[in-house]
């Protein structure tokens, strides 16, 4: 492997190799918490420290860990570090946490701190694989700001709280968009986001693992 | 190196002191952060009832809150089988909510009786008093009931007639935002001050309408659009917890002077 710098290990997930665009991991919090900017930034400022740090200490013990438990190993290091993000927003942040409730728990699940962890860390070195896990970190809150930002702003007509379009309900002229606030929305935002991008980034296109023939005709059977 | 890495021994050793490092690392977050969580949770509550009862204004700042609740407001058991003021349990940290889900402290509730769809309901529950002189102007009563998908938590304020409704809200709840979510929405929220909960004969009548009913009509809210699950879930609990299962009995008792 090309030896990787700092600067391409901590810019290139963000569009190069987004882990929402590209690698299609962490869609199931991406759905949950993007319906308002707030919890949204919350959200990816807690898994992009549990990436970063998750990296760091697997990377530093990496070649300790006996392969035969090595993903053991990796989960109870990411399931430290999430419980222990989940008390400090609940110490300090009380009305966020309220409001993620269990996503913050499930980060533990998240497939981009494993996947991370298995993929970079376990064969880097820890201040590469901690820049790694802020890359990729980075790459999920670009992801989850633009989904936050548009599902507010056109669905709540607000951006963090402040009113942004005035609502008809609140008196003004705005019509919410009701279904940006329901979580297929942002399925069908970040479908529209890959287009984009692998639209613009057009080496990201992945080859057909199949096509159809123009022609299924009765000889052939 | 990889074959000194893959004894018995070995593995066993890193996994115990991955465990405990870990196990150390997470005890020591839990234990010097609960003090702050619990006077989170605590302020949050107190927030949620001086917001309700319209005592506060939605930015107030922690000290703020908990001045005004401790000058403004006493918390006073009550026991919901005889309708009247108990001194069993301290009022400040008893949690009627953990209560309905201790058998020793709660009653599973008969379908026909249970229209808020809560399934259990605790003996004691707590009432928050704004008293002047000894005389109660202002009286805040937990309520709960079941939406479209889930459970509302709020609360109800009433004047001094424990009749008039002088604050109504919820502070947690997971109805579809938009739609049943709009029970957050204050303009929503600000036609409940000044509508009578009994009618004459002493019967909860506070019954959501579509268009909000016939103006000036204090017996009728006006449902919200596109959500009328959720609407005839906070009928419901107004019902309920008003009702002769609920705070009726010591609603009654209250009035009579004799809670």
């Amino acid at each position: 492997m090309a030896k990787l710098t700092a600067r391409e290990v901590l810019l290139n997930p963000v569009f190069q190799n987004n882990p929402i665009g590209l690698q299609i991991l962490g869609i199931c919090s991406a759905l949950a918490v993007t319906s308002n900017l707030k919890t949204a930034m919350v959200m990816a400022l807690g898994l992009t420290l549990v990436t970063a740090f998750s990296n760091l200490s697997i990377s530093a013990i990496r070649n300790q860990i006996p392969s035969s438990i090595r993903m053991i190993v990796q989960m109870v290091i990411i399931a430290s570090l999430v419980i222990v993000v989940d008390q400090m927003l609940k110490a300090f942040a009380f009305s966020v946490s309220k409001q993620l409730s269990v996503f913050v728990g499930l980060i533990i699940t998240n497939c981009i701190v494993m996947g991370r962890a298995e993929a970079f860390a376990m064969a880097n070195p820890p201040k590469l694989s901690f820049y790694d896990g802020i890359g990729n970190g980075l790459g999920y809150s670009a992801m989850l700001l633009t989904l936050g930002v548009i599902r507010e702003l056109f669905g709540a007509g607000k951006l963090l709280g402040f009113s942004i379009l005035p609502t008809v309900n609140e008196g003004g002229w705005y019509v919410p968009n009701g279904l940006l606030l329901l979580p297929p929305s942002a399925f069908f935002l970040i479908g529209l986001i890959i287009w984009g991008l692998r639209s613009w980034k057009v080496e990201q296109k992945e080859a057909p693992t199949f096509r159809i023939t123009a022609h299924a005709r009765a000889e052939s059977y | 190196m990889s074959e000194q890495k893959e004894t018995i021994g070995r593995t066993l050793f890193v996994a115990l002191a991955v465990c405990l490092v870990c196990s150390v690392f997470v005890a020591g977050a839990a234990v010097s952060l609960k003090s702050l969580q619990q006077q989170n949770a605590l302020l949050d509550k107190q927030r949620s009832i001086l917001r309700i009862a319209g005592m506060i204004d939605e930015k107030a700042s922690g000290a703020e809150v908990r001045r005004v609740f401790d000058q403004g407001i006493t918390p006073r058991l009550v026991d919901l089988d005889t309708g009247r003021f108990s001194d069993a349990e301290n009022p400040r940290t008893f949690d009627p909510l953990k209560a309905a889900q201790d058998p020793t402290l709660s009653k599973t509730l008969p379908q026909a009786e249970d229209i808020a769809s809560i399934h259990r309901l605790e003996h004691y529950s707590v009432a928050y008093l704004v008293e002047k002189d000894g005389k109660i102007q202002t009286l805040i009563l937990p309520v709960r009931g079941y939406g479209l998908w889930s459970t509302l938590y709020g609360f109800i304020a009433l004047k001094d007639d424990l009749t008039t409704v002088s604050g109504f809200g919820f502070y947690q709840h997971a109805e579809t935002p938009g739609l049943g979510g709009e029970v957050d929405n204050p303009r929503w929220l600000s036609q409940w001050p000044g509508k009578s909960v009994y009618d004459d004969n002493g019967r909860v009548s506070l019954a959501m309408v579509k268009g909000g009913g016939a103006k000036g009509n204090v017996h009728q809210v006006d449902a919200i659009a596109g959500a009328t699950l959720t609407s005839r879930g906070v009928e419901h609990l107004v019902h309920f917890w008003l009702g002769p299962d609920g705070f009726g009995p010591f609603l009654q008792n209250l009035k009579k002077g004799d809670a």
